[in-house]
């Protein structure tokens, strides 16, 4: 499907947190690509593990979580086994991240162009004149009015709206190839939330940026992403474009997902409801994880794990649904 | 549509908070009075049996309604009449009303058995003779919310978000509620877990004759739940009626800009135009209408006369141009 080479190429990821009674597994074999200036929503309920593909991916994996396999590729070099330091170069510089809370990831005690002017130089070498007008670019860039004089102002003097805008200009301050955006809408009003998503589809296009969007908002992720990543219980269960992800599901998850979300356009009698919930790490059922949820489970989804899909439009299930049975 | 059978008739209601300095600094910096209007003129009724829901953003004042609904908030002016109703069993009297709370995870205390949750309003209220009553009672609402007997000996924390939202329903129906206040029921949870909650919700209305006031801010979910609806834009009604109605044509620019902004999973990266601006601060509302500096057909009456609220046909609406 894809011609260009992977930007960010993630095989077989599998990371366990060793615990007092026995290791758990979170991440079970999580493998997908981005292609450069591509936007891959990585979309799940809480605790389906991925919040934890992005933090793994930008090396930020606080112990006891550990990576117990597999390999992550930024443009070809491998950047899991690299020693902190030269991780923590890379973060910033060419892996930027946006996250949930705006009023969290800025610094209340300093100006947002002191923010700005301390990242720039820290990973290009320019000066502080020059790194001002480079911030002050920026900022204009991500859409804040009067940037001349909001330059010199605190966070708290920001709108969460406008934070956001804030956080994303800090992320892209040294032309990251690739940002981790987790959760970045969430906390923001639609309204508000329909402009940042905006802005990140213009910034993805203008600059070729590629960008993981991790969001538990299906909503979101048909807005704004080119392809889509569904996880469930630490493994993707199904990935492919976004628009045949939500037309035309594979995976008996991903319909029940599509199915219980009520629609604006009409009033249903019932919403559809996958019965039960995810399982706990402790204790994720053998063969597939969603077998004791699905409707059409066999013993052989019982007993076999299904394979993992890696590219095109693929679900990890053994009896994929046709597009017959969707009309 | 029952027009006699009305639960709740709101008048004119109107809160405001003074978030003025205190006096003295207020003096020697010669600063005035700052009044935050929360809640403006703000004037619905509610059929009994049927859902009204009251849609938002952040800020608008919808919490605050929410609020003075079950009493928690005193309107500054206006009225809130609950109409004496006539139960099943054969009594007649004001509806008892109970509040659904956001976040299932900060509203039940962590240290109570569920049981004892559950069974606190029963055991106040002395609506059961005895604890083995009480006891049969409390396993009998597990039930109806889809959760075991056996779960009464367990404690909040062993329960997931869309459990725990069960068990704050249980707790409301223990009063046997007749007017529950759903404060934003569904926005902590996942969509699959919401949809568990929202058909259990609807299942209960049918059962219990119950009514909703439904607080939200997701349009879906509101077109999902309601009969009636109305928008709120800092502090005021811009539009309100029957929820086929205004989603089927909606009138206020607000409305319009709302339904065009929410990400829909059925039109995938489709292209749109998102509402510059923000909410305006409701201490300083813009003058006219709140909503003229985000308005793409504002006019010039648009910024110095504000728009009544006027009836056209079962709908209401505040604008000068729809």
């Amino acid at each position: 499907m894809n011609a260009q080479p992977a930007l960010l190429s993630v095989r077989d990821l599998r990371i366990v947190f060793d615990g007092r009674r026995g290791p758990l597994t979170a991440l079970d074999g999580v493998s997908f690509e981005i292609a450069p200036g591509e936007i891959l929503g990585v979309v799940g309920e809480s605790g389906a593990g991925k919040s934890l593909t992005g933090t793994a991916v930008i090396g930020l994996l606080d112990p006891p979580g550990r990576l117990a396999g597999g390999e992550i590729k930024l443009s070809g070099q491998r950047i899991d086994n690299l020693p902190a330091e030269a991780m923590r170069k890379l973060r910033g510089r060419r892996i930027g991240a946006i996250f949930q809370d705006p009023l969290t990831s800025l610094h209340p005690l300093l100006t947002v162009g002191e923010q700005l002017i301390e990242t720039i130089t820290t990973h290009l070498p320019v000066g502080k004149a020059e790194a001002r007008k480079r911030a002050l670019d920026l900022l204009k860039e991500v859409g804040i009015p009067a940037a001349e004089t909001r330059i010199d102002h605190y966070p708290h003097q920001f709108s969460g709206g406008m934070r956001q805008r804030v956080v994303i200009a800090l992320a892209l301050c040294a032309e990251p190839i690739l940002i981790i955006a987790d959760e970045p809408t969430t906390a923001l009003d639609v309204s508000i939330q329909a402009q940042i998503t905006t802005l990140l589809k213009r910034l993805c296009r203008e600059h070729g940026t590629a960008i993981m969007l991790v969001t538990h908002d299906m909503g979101v992720i048909a807005e704004t992403a080119d392809r889509v990543a569904v996880m469930y219980a630490g493994r993707v269960v199904e990935i492919g474009p976004v628009e045949e992800v939500t037309r035309r599901p594979h995976h008996p998850y991903t319909a029940g997902l599509m199915a219980s979300i009520p629609s604006v356009h009409r009033r249903n009698a019932e919403l559809n409801q996958i019965d039960g919930s995810m399982p706990r790490l402790t204790a994720v059922p053998a063969g597939c994880a969603f077998n004791p949820r699905c409707g059409f489970a066999t013993d052989l989804c019982r007993e076999t794990k299904p394979g993992l899909p890696v590219s095109g439009h693929a679900a990890a299930c053994h009896f994929p649904l046709r597009e017959m049975a969707h009309g | 549509m029952a027009e006699a059978n009305t639960i709740l008739e709101v008048t004119s209601a109107s809160c405001r908070f003074d978030v003025s300095a205190p006096a003295l600094s207020r003096l020697f910096s010669h600063e005035p009075r700052r009044i935050l209007r929360a809640v403006e003129n703000v004037s619905f009724s509610v059929q009994r049996g049927t859902t009204f829901s009251i849609v938002g953003e952040s800020g608008c004042g919808k919490s605050t309604l929410a609020r003075m609904v079950v009493g928690l908030q005193r309107p500054t002016q206006g009225l809130l009449d609950f109409k004496d109703i006539k139960r099943a069993d054969g009594s007649v009297g004001p509806p008892r009303v109970q509040m659904i709370f956001q976040d299932p995870y900060a509203s039940l205390n962590p240290r109570w058995r569920v049981g004892d949750i559950i069974a606190e309003p029963i055991r106040e209220l002395k609506l059961r003779k005895d604890e083995s009553e009480t006891a049969t009672r409390v396993g009998d609402l597990l039930e109806i919310v889809g959760l075991s007997r056996a779960d009464a000996r367990r404690f909040p924390h062993e329960f997931s978000g869309g459990q725990r939202q069960r068990i704050s329903i249980a707790r409301a129906l223990a009063t046997e509620a007749d007017f529950l206040v759903c404060d934003e029921p569904t926005s902590a949870l996942d969509v699959s877990v919401q949809a568990q909650i929202l058909n259990l919700m609807v299942r209960l209305q049918k059962e219990f004759g119950l009514t909703y006031l439904f607080i939200s801010h997701n349009l879906s979910v509101v077109r999902h739940m309601s009969d009636q609806l109305a928008i709120m834009y800092l502090g005021r009604f811009v539009e309100s009626g029957p929820a086929e109605e205004v989603f089927g044509r909606p009138r206020h620019p607000y409305t319009r800009l709302l339904l065009d902004t929410i990400p829909d999973v059925e039109k995938p990266n489709r292209e749109r135009r998102p509402m510059s601006g923000e909410v305006p601060s409701p201490i300083a509302p813009p003058p006219g209408c709140a909503f003229h500096p985000r308005c793409v057909q504002a006019v010039e009456r648009c910024r110095t006369e504000a728009p009544a609220l006027r009836r056209e046909g079962e709908l209401e609406i505040a604008c000068h141009l729809a």
